[in-house]
């Protein structure tokens, strides 16, 4: 988030956690700014991210992925209203670098008029809480296809406590990155990064599909990649746009930003695959697309149009080569290229934004005294702990519940496909 | 009494269904089948990933007819589904042995 919103929840000198105390007064419009955004970015779990992915999952596995994507949904949601938002977003005293306090344990104390900045605190949580519902819900890509569905829950809700929640402390929650002055906007570090970094473990862990890289494993529903590919990209105006947390320029052109980046994602990519394969393919602009949006995420309240033209154009290329070779050269099954494309974005773009920033480059300036370099190790230090603390948790998480539980189906279940095996159900009856 | 089977190119279907319908051919049984001859297959491509897909999708039909219709409706079938490049598909003509019409119980020519 901006550095408004940090400067609300790192109450330095308050032992206690006292939004009202910081407030300022209730303004209508940032509400009402707030509360559309945050119904667009759910949009973007329920229903974009599950139709981008169910249609490129083979036509076994469609309602693994729609199932998947809506009970991370809800399961993040209750541990949200449990704890997460409380060891995120609270006061950790003592601990406050590394995690926040339990005394928003069940949203305790929260009324309807409790202020976060200038918008209802409940807003703000609601907000944060479909980012942290997106994410686990993007891991899946990485392990599509094969893992048990048990697993998937016990994975995607303790990776959301021991991943998600304390890195997203550390950057908005007043936490030891925001400390050293970390800038990311919407989420390039806390969502794309550990997103993408989680996928490429599970890939890895996980092991590839039965067949991969012989056997062809096309997307078997292209319209609905297309359909939600096309939600994402009005959602993601919430997650960009929304996280200016106010109804003002800056939303806009955090909005504007983000659409420009997401063109010349989409452009791009087109034209590398028509100029190498000869073919300009849809599911190629669509992955453009989203390349594009991950990229700027970071970069979306602090760069200008030019700024995203420039990011929007490198994120169709760099993580057009990333795909390439996570899947051609090191045939490592990230099987819907989460990594590739989410992680690599979100590391590109919050690199860059160190650069873009700066007002020489069109950018809305650094915080004063901070010069580009020195932001940019910042950014570098955050990039890298936050990727080797998901990296490190996310493999012994599923090491750990690979021998308690199980992890992945037996070969004859995936090759009959998890729909019928884990839920009973099929997608189309022909 | 002869069993036509012909795999034709699914875009011709509609041209040798009239084709026969004009012979005076009162009925056709048609499946939407895959294979490959000489023509093999096609690729497809995503994310870079390239796919050859072996089996090409036709339409198949079949036709009993009597003996003097066979050349006939060789020669109808051949020529409404021939489009003069490879794919074109194939006929099939083999013995038919006994038909019977399940509704009236009549058999050989008198139930085509």
């Amino acid at each position: 988030m901006n550095k408004q919103h940090g400067f609300f929840f790192v109450p330095a000198g308050l032992g206690v956690f006292s939004p009202a105390a910081l407030a300022g007064q209730l303004n209508g419009a940032d509400t009402a700014w707030v509360l559309t955004s945050t119904a667009l970015v759910l949009f973007m779990t329920l229903p974009g991210l599950a139709l981008f992915y169910g249609g490129l999952v083979r036509v076994r596995n469609v309602l693994s992925i729609l199932m998947q994507c809506f009970v991370i949904a809800a399961v993040v949601s209750l541990l949200w209203l449990v704890a997460g938002y409380s060891l995120a977003f609270g006061d950790g005293a003592a601990v406050q670098p590394w995690i926040g306090g339990l005394e928003r344990v069940l949203v305790w104390g929260m009324g309807p008029d409790g202020l976060s900045g200038s918008i209802p605190e409940v807003v703000f949580l609601a907000f944060q809480m479909t980012f942290a519902i997106i994410t686990p819900a993007l891991i899946i890509g990485g392990f599509a296809e094969r893992m048990r569905f048990s697993a998937m829950l016990w994975f995607s809700a303790l990776w959301l406590l021991l991943v998600y929640v304390p890195v997203c402390h550390w950057v908005w929650g007043g936490g030891w990155l925001a400390d050293l002055g970390v800038m990311d906007f919407a989420g390039g570090i806390v969502v794309h990064l550990t997103c993408g970094v989680a996928a490429l473990v599970a890939a890895l862990v996980l092991g590839p599909r039965k067949g991969f890289p012989k056997v062809p494993m096309p997307p078997h529903n292209m319209t609905m990649t297309v359909t939600g590919a096309g939600m994402l990209w009005v959602g993601w105006y919430g997650f960009n746009g929304g996280s200016a947390l106010a109804a003002d320029g800056g939303a806009g052109m955090a909005l504007f930003v983000t659409h420009i980046a997401a063109s010349a994602g989409v452009l791009t990519w087109m034209a590398i695959e028509w100029v190498r394969f000869g073919k300009p393919s849809v599911l190629g602009a669509v992955t453009g697309m989203v390349a594009g949006l991950g990229t700027v995420t970071p970069a979306s309240g602090f760069i200008g149009p030019a700024g995203a033209l420039g990011l929007g154009i490198l994120a169709g290329g760099i993580c057009f080569t990333a795909t390439q070779i996570i899947k051609r050269v090191l045939k490592i099954d990230d099987s819907l290229d989460v990594f590739p494309v989410h992680g690599v974005g979100g590391i590109l773009g919050s690199l860059l934004t160190a650069v873009l920033a700066s007002e020489t480059l069109g950018g809305f300036g650094l915080a004063e005294g901070v010069t580009v370099l020195g932001q940019l190790g910042v950014q570098a230090i955050a990039v890298i702990s936050v990727g080797l603390w998901c990296g490190l948790i996310t493999f012994g998480l599923l090491k750990g519940l690979d021998l308690l539980i199980g992890i992945r189906v037996s070969p004859e279940v995936e090759t009959e496909g998890l729909d019928i095996s884990q839920h009973e159900e099929t997608g189309y009856h022909w | 009494m002869k069993l036509i089977t012909a795999i034709i190119k699914p875009f011709k279907l509609d041209d040798v269904r009239e084709a026969l319908s004009d012979l005076g051919i009162s009925g056709m049984t048609v499946t939407e089948v895959k294979g490959y001859g000489r023509q093999k297959g096609h690729t497809e491509l995503y994310r870079g990933a390239e796919y050859v897909v072996d089996f090409l999708p036709k339409a198949k039909i079949e036709v009993a007819v009597v003996e003097d219709l066979v050349d006939r409706t060789v020669e109808a079938i051949a020529q409404s589904a021939r489009t003069g490049k490879i794919g074109d598909g194939k006929i099939f003509v083999s013995s038919l042995e006994e038909v019977v019409r399940i509704r009236t119980g009549e058999t050989g020519r008198e139930a085509l």
